[in-house]
């Protein structure tokens, strides 16, 4: 978190420069905030309307995919702090989750060298919509 | 019971740090499997893919995977729609967030089993504009 901090302060005034006199920084400055919103309204989804949003801006499918984690870090964070502070959930509540993400998220990065992307697309679009029906009744 | 939150912590965190949606996995699991309140499900969503994503982007840096370039103007108009994001989510209330919800998830998971493998040239050819 630190080290993040840290490459954004030193690339701020930078940024801002982007996003004001670049139309390209601006748009992706707009983009960012629908996923924000999004994001933030539901608590997830962000990084899966990003991926699509980088591909379109010229990155390969996986390298999407790596940078759109980037982009939604900093955006959950912020949207975490504001539930934890409106009351709506305790930190300890997340806590018996995390361990074994860690470990997930760890293999997670060395296999996506290795899996196809497609495959594993496809197998959690069926989970979804089995999910999404099943949340809907 | 924390067999199976672990279990739904492993495989949030392994798709969740390929960019595949992982906190869907987190949230259908505590919605409903556990019975979560919607806004709580989401806070524990948000809180969980905080150290996950970290070390994600850790990993992805060192390799020197991720153009800040582009990130970051994306990163800082998300800032701000966060905030929108939570009034909206006052505004609309509870019931309703979680019926979008669904909606979405069914609406996102027949677009990505339909659309065609999406692995084509680009792959390859590495084609990633610069700023």
């Amino acid at each position: 978190m630190f080290s993040l901090f840290f490459i954004f302060n030193k690339n701020l005034t930078i940024l801002i420069s982007v996003i004001i006199t670049k139309k390209k920084g601006f748009i992706s400055f707009l983009l960012g905030a629908l996923i924000g919103a999004v994001n933030g309204l539901l608590g997830a989804g962000g990084g899966m309307l990003t991926v699509p949003i980088l591909k379109k801006m010229g990155m390969p499918q996986k390298a999407a995919h790596k940078n759109a984690v980037a982009v939604i870090l900093p955006i959950t964070a912020i949207s975490a702090t504001l539930y934890l502070f409106s009351g709506r959930v305790r930190l300890l509540d997340a806590v018996p989750f995390i361990p074994l993400g860690l470990v997930g998220a760890a293999l997670g990065t060395f296999i996506i060298k290795k899996i196809s992307p497609t495959l594993l697309k496809k197998i959690f679009a069926l989970f979804m919509i089995w999910a999404g029906v099943r949340a809907f009744l | 019971m924390w067999i199976l939150s672990s279990i739904a912590g492993f495989f949030s965190g392994l798709i969740g740090s390929m960019g595949l949606g992982g906190g869907a996995v987190l949230l259908i699991y505590l919605t409903v499997f556990q019975h979560t309140p919607q806004f709580k499900a989401q806070g524990i969503n948000l809180i969980f893919f905080v150290p996950i994503a970290v070390l994600a982007v850790i990993i992805y840096s060192f390799k020197k995977e991720i153009k800040w370039k582009t990130v970051l103007p994306i990163v800082a108009g998300g800032v701000l729609g966060s905030f929108g994001g939570l009034y909206l989510s006052k505004l609309i209330g509870e019931e309703w967030v979680s019926k979008i919800f669904a909606v979405l998830l069914i609406v996102l998971g027949l677009r990505e089993f339909f659309t065609k493998s999406p692995l084509k040239k680009s792959e390859k050819g590495g084609i990633v504009k610069k700023e």
